[in-house]
């Protein structure tokens, strides 16, 4: 029989690495239970980015307490992850854009924030020399960045694992059931049982909220990226598109990464993806139409990670409407790597107190019950 | 767009060349795609481009062998194959489309049958030293051999095991030129193992006659055996290969030193499709999963030659027959019987090739040493990976080459783990106590070559896709 | 300068002869040679530097599998030159270090 927990973590993705350390520091023991390695999939492959830029208003108090925890990371993990404070900017290629940009930060202001701000062509120009010479202007966050995914995915894990917490790769969960106030998690590897339920299976996780008997609509999706071959340095910030997708970043070895969402084919039954070269030659045009430069550039590799996709593209985080001890955080929707470190702690609040000190209210799992009744 | 075509072969070396005229004798359209311009691959190489002097070049240093790919280049030169040389392929997949760039202009290609015969690369050799310029394999020397009639002409070192190292060490002497040493790392004992296989290498004599005439032809040159801690030394370019053999250290300076240690099955293209590969033991190395005739477990989608394991260049030929009659009666261009009358005496020469190669592989497999280097070697070329890296990241944890390129990208620059892919199975392997078979290998996706943003930028995309709907 | 080294050509009167420009100096080469083929022939091992740690590198394989020997061929940043075939009037460069982006457009 295993050793005695506190909590079953479903997932040992960034959230539930994350969900692990925080209620590691309460000094619970948590046992994260993930199916392949920590980080295989979204939390591992991801762009880097760390963006409270263009966010869903739903997610911006959120985001911008998880920046404070960005930029201090190595107080709570002993590792920076990586993290620099490049900037990231969102650019706009004609005035209707731009307008829209205007809009869009009026509206954060109008929530008491002040991270996103308004740049003009002159000041784009002088941030990204490289860039065509057309776009109009910007919007930036000053204090965004970018990261190493899996840097971070380590970090937190043996934080966690020297704080109490333990993660078994290779352990699929199948059936779970509760008795006695005691959850039970049947898997490939035994059986395993604690009083507390957290799920943050990611692409998988609305398989463990079916078994909750609170099914929603997530879909499985493979975002692509492509990396480039070192080229001289010629590029600081993180920049997005205003009318494209597009993500786009230098990182300091000189390789090139670009994305935006550009999808290839999730099969999250095998954990494979496909790559689909009609997205990627919709990325390239992007590319070239923002850097002509970079024409001759060699991409060497592309890879699509599999991504839990939400229909309102926001994450579902919150406690069980149907099961006591048992809570949520999955659907990221492909922007869940900024938020990472404020979502544990958000689960350890409300494991522990509760309730949390962020606003949830749109995160909640009901809300597709919810839209499904009214309609 | 992609172009229809009813057989698509990837690779225009013995297993394509023979895939495609067999189709083509029972009436198949053949697509012939290979990397070179002319037909031969590398163990042909530059063959079907010369006249008379390349005859005699080699009949005087190449060796009568050398000449056995005329046929297959003749037969390869009918009507009905058309051999479209120079393409760099980048992308097959699943639903057997091919991509390449081709002439600086990317082409598509739709199959209905393919066969993938994309050959072997040379197992990488490597120990301090083995990136210095000046050093390179022994392939890479009979390929400036026979595509460009070069010969080296200051001091020449080969060093390492198998076959080719011996083959190539006899050639120069044939041209007159006298390597400075010939420095084996076959480990000790290698022959008593093999001796058990022996029995039925003696069903192929054919090998073992050739292999011996070699040998007694390379006595000329200095010779050491069970050469161990090789290391490659200079400043710029290479000086000297020092190792340690016969009971002390030795340094012999060289302008060119030649490594060698048999070759592996080049396996870019099966990865990146998602075939199953399984780890060959004796061979130490991965090869894809296949049925009768070469066939991947994808429909439509077969595999020949040295890529689908390493069976030599006649037995590549007689596995693209196979597979060239298969595709021809898949495509209704070959009854059932006729496909077998064909395949029986082809099959039966197969038996007889493969009968010597466990033999072969076992005698010549590499040391441990250069499966699992010493901590200052660079694995990685491209990313510069040293193997102490490696080792120090499975203490964190990192338990597959997959892991390994988060901590530190080995396998993520432009030969993207062709190079270093092995290796790093085998370290990560030795280090956990497992089998490279449990470790896995790199994931591999298309493009499997490097390709150019403008290239990307020139298919049809999206926007491309819904006004085709 | 080539770096002392070189290989001798065997006679071969069907090959016809063509000189491309290395590092600015004319070199020759014979038809059916690769560009890696050509540089090693003149005599120079040495064909790029890495972009990672800066160290010295020449062809490897010579089959389009180590991507060693990548030179600047016609302003072609990286190619594989030993999968290019060697022209008349081609313009050769060793790689320094990691590509620049291509000069704008005026």
């Amino acid at each position: 029989m295993p050793k005695p927990c506190d909590a079953l973590i479903v997932g040992g993705g960034l959230q539930g690495l994350s969900s692990a350390l925080h209620l590691a520091r309460a000094g619970l023991k948590p046992l994260v239970l993930e199916k392949d390695y920590p980080g295989r999939h979204a939390s591992g492959v991801n762009a880097g980015g760390v963006r409270r830029l263009g966010r869903d208003l739903a997610e911006v108090p959120l985001s911008v307490a998880a920046l404070t925890l960005w930029q201090t990371l190595e107080d709570l993990v002993d590792d920076s992850g990586g993290f620099v404070a490049c900037g990231q900017i969102k650019i706009a290629e004609n005035e209707a854009e731009f307008a829209a940009l205007c809009r869009r930060a009026e509206e954060v202001r109008q929530l008491g924030f002040e991270h996103e701000e308004v740049i003009r062509a002159n000041e784009l120009r002088e941030l990204v020399p490289a860039l065509a010479p057309d776009c109009v202007g910007g919007l930036i966050c000053r204090e965004d960045g970018a990261a190493n995914p899996f840097r971070t995915v380590t970090a937190f894990r043996r934080k966690a694992e020297a704080l109490g917490a333990s993660v078994l790769p290779g352990v699929t969960v199948g059936s779970l059931s509760r008795r006695d106030g005691l959850w039970r998690a049947e898997t490939n590897q035994g059986s395993y049982e604690a009083p507390l339920l957290i799920n943050t299976a990611g692409a998988w996780g609305g398989r463990i909220a079916e078994q909750l008997g609170e099914p929603v609509p997530l879909t499985a999706k493979a975002p692509m990226l492509m990396i480039t071959e070192r080229v001289a340095p010629f590029l600081a910030p993180v920049l997005g598109c205003a009318g494209r997708l597009l993500s786009f970043k230098q990182f300091e070895n000189g390789t090139v990464m670009i994305g935006g969402g550009h999808m290839g084919r999730a099969e999250p039954e095998t954990n494979r993806t496909e790559i689909d070269f009609a997205g990627l030659a919709t990325s390239s045009r992007t590319v070239q139409a923002l850097f002509p430069r970079l024409a001759g550039v060699k991409v060497n590799r592309v890879w699509a990670g599999i991504e839990g996709m939400m229909p309102d593209g926001i994450p579902v985080i919150g406690p069980s409407t149907t099961e006591e001890g048992a809570w949520h955080a999955f659907g990221f929707s492909a922007h869940g790597f900024q938020l990472s470190p404020v979502v544990g702690r958000i689960i350890a609040e409300l494991v522990l107190e509760g309730r949390s000190s962020l606003p949830l209210h749109p995160f909640r799992i009901g809300r597709f019950r919810e839209a499904a009744a009214a309609a | 767009m992609s172009r229809g075509v009813p057989l698509l072969i990837v690779g225009a070396g013995p297993a394509g060349l023979a895939a495609a005229a067999a189709a083509a004798e029972a009436g198949v359209t053949v697509t012939l795609l290979d990397n070179q311009s002319s037909p031969g691959g590398q163990i042909y190489r530059g063959l079907a481009a010369g006249g008379a002097a390349r005859e005699a070049l080699g009949v005087d240093y190449l060796g009568a062998d050398y000449l056995k790919g005329l046929p297959l280049i003749d037969a390869a030169r009918r009507e009905g194959i058309a051999h479209l040389g120079g393409a760099s392929v980048w992308e097959v997949s699943r639903e057997r489309r091919v991509q390449a760039t081709r002439q600086g202009k990317v082409e598509a290609w739709q199959a209905d049958r393919l066969i993938l015969a994309n050959g072997a690369m040379e197992r990488p050799m490597p120990f301090p030293g083995w990136t210095l310029p000046g050093v390179m394999t022994a392939g890479a020397g009979q390929i400036l051999l026979k595509a460009s009639g070069l010969l080296p002409q200051g001091r020449v070192v080969l060093a390492g095991s198998g076959p080719l190292l011996i083959l190539l060490a006899s050639q120069y002497l044939r041209a007159g030129v006298t390597p400075a040493a010939l420095v084996e790392t076959t480990p000790g004992g290698r022959l008593g193992q093999a001796l058990s296989l022996l029995p039925g290498a003696l069903r192929a004599p054919a090998y073992l006659t050739k292999g011996m005439g070699l040998l007694r032809a390379v006595r000329r040159i200095p010779r050491y055996r069970q050469a161990r801690d090789l290391r490659a030394e200079g400043g710029e370019t290479v000086e000297a290969l020092s190792f340690t053999a016969q009971g002390g250290r030795h340094r012999v300076a060289c302008d060119l030193l030649l490594l060698h240690q048999g070759v592996v099955p080049n396996l870019q293209i099966t990865r990146a499709l998602g075939l199953a590969h399984d780890w060959d033991d004796r061979a130490r190395c991965w090869r894809p999963r296949l049925g009768d005739w070469g066939a991947s477990g994808i429909d439509g989608i077969a595999v020949a030659g040295d890529g689908g394991g390493i069976v030599g260049a006649a037995a590549a030929a007689l596995q693209g027959r196979l597979a060239g009659l298969q595709a021809a009666h898949q495509l209704s261009a070959l009854s059932a019987d006729e496909r077998d009358r064909r395949a029986a005496p082809v099959k039966r020469a197969l038996a007889r090739e493969q009968a010597a190669r466990p033999f072969l592989d076992r005698l010549y497999a590499p040391g441990e040493a250069f499966l699992s280097p010493a901590d200052e070697t660079l694995v990685c070329r491209c990313e510069e990976v040293r193997a102490g890296q490696i080792r120090a990241w499975v203490g964190l944890g990192c338990s597959g080459p997959n892991q390994t390129k988060a901590f530190g990208r080995p396998g993520m620059g432009p030969c993207q783990g062709r190079m270093c892919g092995l290796t790093v199975a085998e370290i990560i392997a030795k280090e956990r106590g497992v089998s490279p078979a449990e470790v896995g290998y790199y994931r591999i996706r298309p493009p499997i070559l490097p390709v150019t943003l403008g290239e990307l930028a020139s298919l049809e995309d999206d926007a491309d896709h819904a006004e085709a709907l | 300068m080539p770096d002392a080294f070189a290989f001798t050509r065997l006679p071969d009167p069907s090959r016809q002869k063509l000189t491309l420009d290395f590092e600015g100096v004319a070199i020759e080469a014979s038809v059916g040679d690769s560009v890696a083929a050509a540089v090693l022939a003149a005599g120079h091992r040495l064909t790029r530097t890495t972009p990672v740690g800066g160290s010295g590198r020449g062809p490897y394989c010579m089959m389009g599998v180590c991507f060693d020997c990548l030179m600047e061929i016609d302003g072609e940043q990286n190619r594989q030159a030993c999968m290019v075939e060697a022209r008349d009037g081609m313009k050769v460069r060793r790689m320094r270090g990691a590509r620049p982006l291509a000069e704008a457009r005026a």
